[in-house]
């Protein structure tokens, strides 16, 4: 019973010496004196691992995600003889919801990963520390450019999720299903507010950008330098980063549209 | 002063815990200026750690390291950066940039530190490159490198601001029979020519002995034995003798600490 209790008060210490770790890092590396000639190019080539080559993923699954709202949304309505709303019904639910949580899920698994993986293996064959020999801070050359370019493509790649997934929505609504095209727009343009749900959800995005990025670079440079230490802080990033998002998600939306 | 000016680093009195495994214990030691030390012991007493508390990597418990006259972990994190790039160290897996060439890894610390005009950065890379004997390789990456080209690359690029300090981190580990001869004769080689510092952490006795100027043996956190290579070859000491000559039983047991063979095999339960 006391090793139990002892267990669980060494777990908590652990979590939360954690946490104060992570709060250090982006002290660290985010609080300097700005050295553009320096940050620029290499904020560049973060964006483009981070945001560019992520690009397939979210346009991709934005389209069949719009897709599926529009068909699944259209079955529903039409029983109603409201089809003519199916237009806002995928706006809304892409921009306020689907398009930041899917996007950040998405890109939690496929850059989040990467850069753990990239960091700690950095780490385990000693370049970090070799930076730091070199008298070079790791937490500017390293970690800075991709924690700015995490939360600089975010918003975009979400933004980016939301319009390719009103388009696949339009496709099968308007294109294959035939509902007039006037009233599928329409209607989307009427009930979609910019301030409301458009700048909510990029909110969202950016709060969620954040959040998987700093989890990301923080388990890649927090790992055990082992090849196994690297799986595990890779599987943490990303089961750390999906529920932060999907929590986070609740909270925000109770923040955004909970006042009724 | 003139203290100072013989001694580059002192270490004193340090200490330092790796969660409850204590490494150093009240550990003082003085590294020359200019000449080769070498830091010999049993694998895992902390060799590497050493390096790394002189570099401000990690932070010591107790005790203090002094680096021409600066006390390391004192130092704000902006000084401790400018002390460093007075430092060069060889990591043992070479740690090159694997995403630069190898000329981008020479280069890499000349672009950071000075503002010298391309053409004479270019310049000094080929020349650190020559003296390692890796021109011709300037263009290739880490990876199409064997491992003994690898740390030649990365000693190249440990003296791309010819540092007053060198840290050798088992620079002979894993390196077949011409890679180490080439290693050791550059070791010593650019020691004399550039006059630097250098420290050495070994197990590879006859290569590193070959070399250096001066010897402390290190065990169980303490330093066990000091001198001129010729003083420790010569020493009575059965624990010196013992890692001297390689016996692989002595004063440092064989085996891991354990209960008795016999009860074991035939006490039955256990």
């Amino acid at each position: 019973m006391i090793q139990f209790l002892q267990q669980l008060g060494a777990k908590a210490v652990n979590r939360v010496a954690a946490v104060g770790r992570a709060g250090q890092l982006l002290r660290q590396s985010l609080i300097a004196k700005p050295a553009p000639m320096i940050m620029f190019p290499l904020l560049v080539r973060q964006l483009y691992f981070i945001g560019v080559l992520s690009l397939v993923i979210i346009i991709v699954s934005g389209l069949f995600i719009g897709m599926v709202l529009g068909l699944q949304g259209y079955t529903i309505l039409v029983d109603y003889g409201s089809e003519q709303a199916v237009g806002q019904m995928v706006a809304l639910s892409l921009v306020r919801e689907l398009a930041p949580v899917v996007t950040a899920l998405l890109f939690a698994g496929r850059a989040g990963s990467a850069v753990t993986a990239e960091i700690g293996l950095m780490k385990a064959t000693e370049q970090l520390a070799s930076y730091e020999m070199i008298g070079v801070d790791p937490m500017r050359r390293i970690i800075a450019p991709r924690l700015w370019a995490g939360f600089i493509s975010m918003p975009l790649l979400s933004m980016i999720f939301a319009i390719v997934g009103i388009w696949g929505g339009s496709l099968v609504a308007v294109d294959w299903l035939g509902i007039f095209s006037g009233s599928f727009w329409a209607n989307m343009q009427a009930s979609v507010s910019f301030s409301e749900d458009v700048l909510n959800g990029v909110i969202k995005s950016l709060v969620f950008g954040f959040v998987v990025i700093w989890i990301a670079v923080f388990q890649g440079n927090d790992c055990v330098p082992t090849s196994e230490g690297i799986s595990q802080a890779t599987t943490r990033t990303v089961v750390y980063s999906s529920l932060a998002i999907l929590g986070l998600d609740f909270l925000l939306t109770a923040m955004m549209f909970g006042d009724f | 002063m003139a203290q100072l000016n013989d001694t580059h680093i002192e270490v004193s009195n340090l200490s330092f815990w790796r969660g409850e495994r204590k490494i150093f214990d009240d550990l003082s030691l003085t590294i020359p200026r200019g000449k080769i030390t070498a830091i010999m012991g049993p694998s895992g007493t902390g060799k590497t750690t050493l390096l790394k508390l002189i570099g401000g990597q990690l932070t010591p418990d107790n005790g203090s390291i002094w680096v021409d006259g600066d006390n390391v972990h004192a130092l704000t994190r902006r000084r401790l950066f400018e002390l460093r790039a007075k430092m060069g160290m060889l990591f043992q897996s070479g740690a090159l940039f694997t995403d630069m060439t190898v000329a981008e890894n020479v280069a890499f610390p000349l672009r950071v530190h000075t503002d010298l005009p391309e053409r004479v950065i270019r310049d000094l890379v080929l020349m650190k490159l020559n003296a390692v004997g890796l021109r011709g390789a300037s263009e290739l990456k880490p990876a199409e490198l064997s491992g003994g080209m690898a740390r030649r690359a990365a000693l190249a690029r440990a003296i791309a601001l010819d540092p007053d300090l060198l840290m050798y981190d088992e620079p002979f580990a894993g390196q077949d029979p011409i890679a180490m001869g080439v290693l050791i004769n550059l070791i010593s080689r650019l020691n004399k020519a550039l006059g630097h510092t250098s420290v050495i952490v070994s197990h590879d006795i006859q290569e590193t002995l070959s070399i250096a100027d001066y010897v402390y043996l290190i065990s169980d956190g303490k330093v066990l034995a000091k001198g001129a290579p010729d003083q420790l070859n010569g020493s009575e000491d059965p624990r010196v003798e013992q890692f001297m000559k390689g016996r692989p039983d002595g004063p440092v047991p064989f085996h891991y600490p354990a209960p008795s063979f016999k009860d074991q095999l035939f006490g039955g339960s256990q």
